[in-house]
């Protein structure tokens, strides 16, 4: 069984102007020590998605159907008790801004010994201790002194370096990490990245990895799952994601990195935006910028418009997409 | 201040001034933390002292952007490359140091004898959710720049350039009744463009334009800008800190750290050769798509703060090849053999 199996994973928010569906019939698992990357553009619901997996989606969202299966137990339907034992300590989060998520009021010490005392009968010594050890697995220099400075004091890569500390503080067995480095310059994103991938790797735990960044999903994890209008549209081995991408949005966003052309020459670019959660459009949410969605004949193909595509298995993925369906179909026939 | 009589003019540029639309010479800005009086006064060790510190935003810059050419700036935060933007486009005024147009001089230019510069150069700003006044309709936002720089042109004269120009990027001249929050990032920032392009620039400064844009929409906008240049034959200073658009954007490249220019170089070389020690570190940094090469320089560290800047190379602290010579001496803008510039001590005594 899977450390974490999410199924049909279903979260609404309720707002005046009716009801958005942020992410619609979402499943992934995540084992032991895997390192999962969910892909995707803004309002593609993969921020939604990183925060129903700790059951983090405050009103008006809230879950309306499927699991969060950890160890066997459902988050989506625990008590805020039982929650807490699991939040932090068996699964922890490292958010975007490193500026947002340390509170500016309590030195590093404190806050790394509240969460500690907060989930262990330990004394403050002891839990002063251990987050001194934390501050060195991270690399950060003279880590005595900085137990007692703020926030303020610290540079942006330094921050987040103590927010993985943080993260790492309890021995999760999951980290969530939504877009952790995009408030960060390119050297220090390269430096953080490869620390988050080492640590993950030497105490074997898991992580989920929500980016929009193809290289970084590429160098950091083992599985990717591309998310697009709330839903997963792809999903499987990183390495033949990136190499062999069947979806046509996948093939489209690889496309337009500017080192898949000759520089100077036009960009390979999908037309159109990402629609609007509250308006997505009918069948295939992909199907009004797809450039497979009309047939031999050049009539719109009514499945594309009606149906919403089944996934189907191509390779070690699986693609949510009609035509790839007529493709794999052919083919065995 | 003596920052001009130290700059020992080593990069004046060899061309002659007339393929070069943009001249920046001797460069500085900086900017006083407290600019009070009384904000000056501080205690220390019991007596009262007035110390006015102030951020060294650029320290001797010298740059020259050709006639028709993509000149791409690239650092981390805080390196300055949008300080160099702002002072170009005249939105700061310089320290020291002197920023040519067409040969002629505009940094000490104000008011109605800027007018006729502002109208050859135009800037695409970073955050399209701010550069638009979300008071004006679109068409308004278009109209305002043309009415400005053309007071002699009447209504349907006007209104034909919005049209043309709407078009010219891809937006519906239906759009124009409507407000600029109606409209996703990668739109606005087309309206933004077309803002830009209504009085015919010549020479354009886009700050970071498609940073905070999606990817399939940066794809969108990079070609939209390429395509202007080809229809308009627009030179563009280019600031950013994605070295994989810059890759395939720019003509040439100036890589920045910390006030100055350290790299200078055409695209395809720096990109094959990077010489300087800080080039080569970003350039390692880049998340590629293939996993196969080798583990990227790890550089010790951080930027340090340019309110005391360090002596000598101002790199040196997380240089992995740095010497006693560094740590003392700046090093200057040099020409290599092939024809670009490094200022790195370790590359002019060919140890590097």
């Amino acid at each position: 069984m899977a450390l974490l199996e999410v199924s049909n994973l279903d979260v609404r928010f309720a707002l005046r102007q009716g009801e958005v569906r942020a992410l619609r019939d979402v499943s992934f698992t995540l084992d032991r020590g895997e390192r999962l990357g969910i892909v995707g553009e803004s309002g593609a619901g993969k921020s939604v998605a990183a925060f129903t997996l700790l059951n983090l989606i405050a009103k008006p969202g809230y879950i309306a159907g499927g699991s969060i299966r950890f160890e066997g137990s459902d988050l989506a339907r625990m008590s805020s008790r039982e929650l807490r034992r699991v939040r932090g300590n068996r699964i922890s989060m490292i958010f975007q801004d490193p500026m947002m998520t340390l509170n500016p009021v309590l030195s590093i010490g404190e806050q790394m010994v509240e969460s500690l005392k907060a989930h262990r009968r330990i004394s403050t010594q002891e839990a002063r201790a251990i987050a001194l050890h934390k501050l060195k697995q991270v690399y950060i220099p003279s880590p005595e002194t900085r137990l007692d400075q703020y926030p303020h004091e610290l540079s942006g890569g330094m921050r987040q370096r103590i927010i993985i500390a943080i993260a790492l503080l309890l021995d999760p067995d999951i980290i969530v990490a939504d877009e952790p480095t995009t408030a960060l310059d390119v050297t220090i994103q390269a430096e953080i990245m490869t620390l988050l991938r080492e640590l993950c790797e030497k105490h074997n735990v898991g992580l989920v990895l929500i980016t929009h960044d193809l290289g970084v999903v590429s160098q950091m994890t083992q599985r990717t799952l591309v998310m697009y209008a709330g839903r997963v549209i792809e999903q499987g081995p990183t390495r033949e994601i990136i190499n062999d991408a069947q979806h046509p949005y996948t093939q489209g966003l690889l496309n337009a990195l500017p080192q898949m052309t000759t520089p100077g020459s036009r960009l390979n670019q999908i037309p159109g935006s990402m629609p609007s959660l509250s308006n997505t459009p009918s069948g295939c949410a992909f199907h009004p910028r797809c450039q497979y969605r009309y047939d031999a004949t050049g009539q719109p193909r009514r499945d594309c418009l009606d149906q919403v595509p089944e996934f189907v298995t191509s390779g070690n993925c699986q693609v949510a997409c009609h035509m790839v369906r007529d493709m794999l179909a052919k083919e065995a026939s | 201040m003596n920052a001009v009589a130290t700059q020992a003019s080593p990069a004046t540029p060899t061309s002659s001034a007339t393929d070069s639309l943009l001249e920046i010479r001797g460069l500085y800005k900086h900017f006083p933390l407290a600019e009070g009086f009384l904000e000056q006064l501080r205690f220390e060790k019991g007596r009262l002292v007035r110390r006015n510190d102030s951020v060294h935003a650029i320290n001797g810059v010298d740059l020259a952007v050709r006639r028709g050419e993509a000149l791409c700036v690239v650092g981390e935060s805080g390196c300055g490359k949008s300080t160099v933007a702002r002072l170009v486009m005249g939105l700061l005024s310089p320290s020291a140091g002197e920023i040519r147009y067409d040969g002629h001089r505009i940094d000490d230019l104000r008011g109605k004898r800027l007018l006729p510069y502002r109208q050859r150069m135009q800037m695409i700003f970073q955050n399209p959710y701010a550069s638009l006044n979300p008071r004006m309709t679109i068409q308004q936002t278009l109209e305002e720049p043309l009415r400005f720089h053309h007071p002699e042109w009447t209504t349907p004269q006007i209104h034909d350039k919005v049209a043309e120009v709407m078009a010219s990027v891809g937006i519906d001249p239906e759009w124009g009744k409507r407000f600029g929050h109606e409209f996703s990032g990668g739109q606005r920032q087309r309206i933004a463009i077309a803002r830009a392009l209504a009085v015919d620039p010549e020479f354009i400064v886009a700050d970071e334009p498609i940073s905070a844009l999606d990817v399939s929409i940066q794809a969108q906008v990079l070609n939209l800008l390429m395509d202007a240049q080809a229809e308009r034959h627009l030179t563009y200073l280019f600031i950013t800190h994605d070295l994989a658009v810059v890759e395939h954007f720019g003509t040439r490249v100036a890589v920045m750290y910390l006030g100055t220019v350290c790299e200078l170089a055409d695209t395809r070389s720096l990109f094959a050769r990077p010489r300087h020690p800080y080039t080569q570190a970003l350039l390692s940094a880049i998340p590629r798509l293939e996993d196969n090469r080798p583990e990227h320089v790890r550089l010790s560290g951080e930027v340090p703060t340019p309110v005391h800047l360090p002596s000598g190379c101002v790199f040196h602290g997380r240089c992995p090849h740095v010497t006693e010579r560094c740590r003392q001496e700046v090093p200057q803008l040099i020409a290599t053999d092939d024809g670009n510039r490094v200022a790195c001590h370790g590359v002019e005594e060919g140890r590097l």
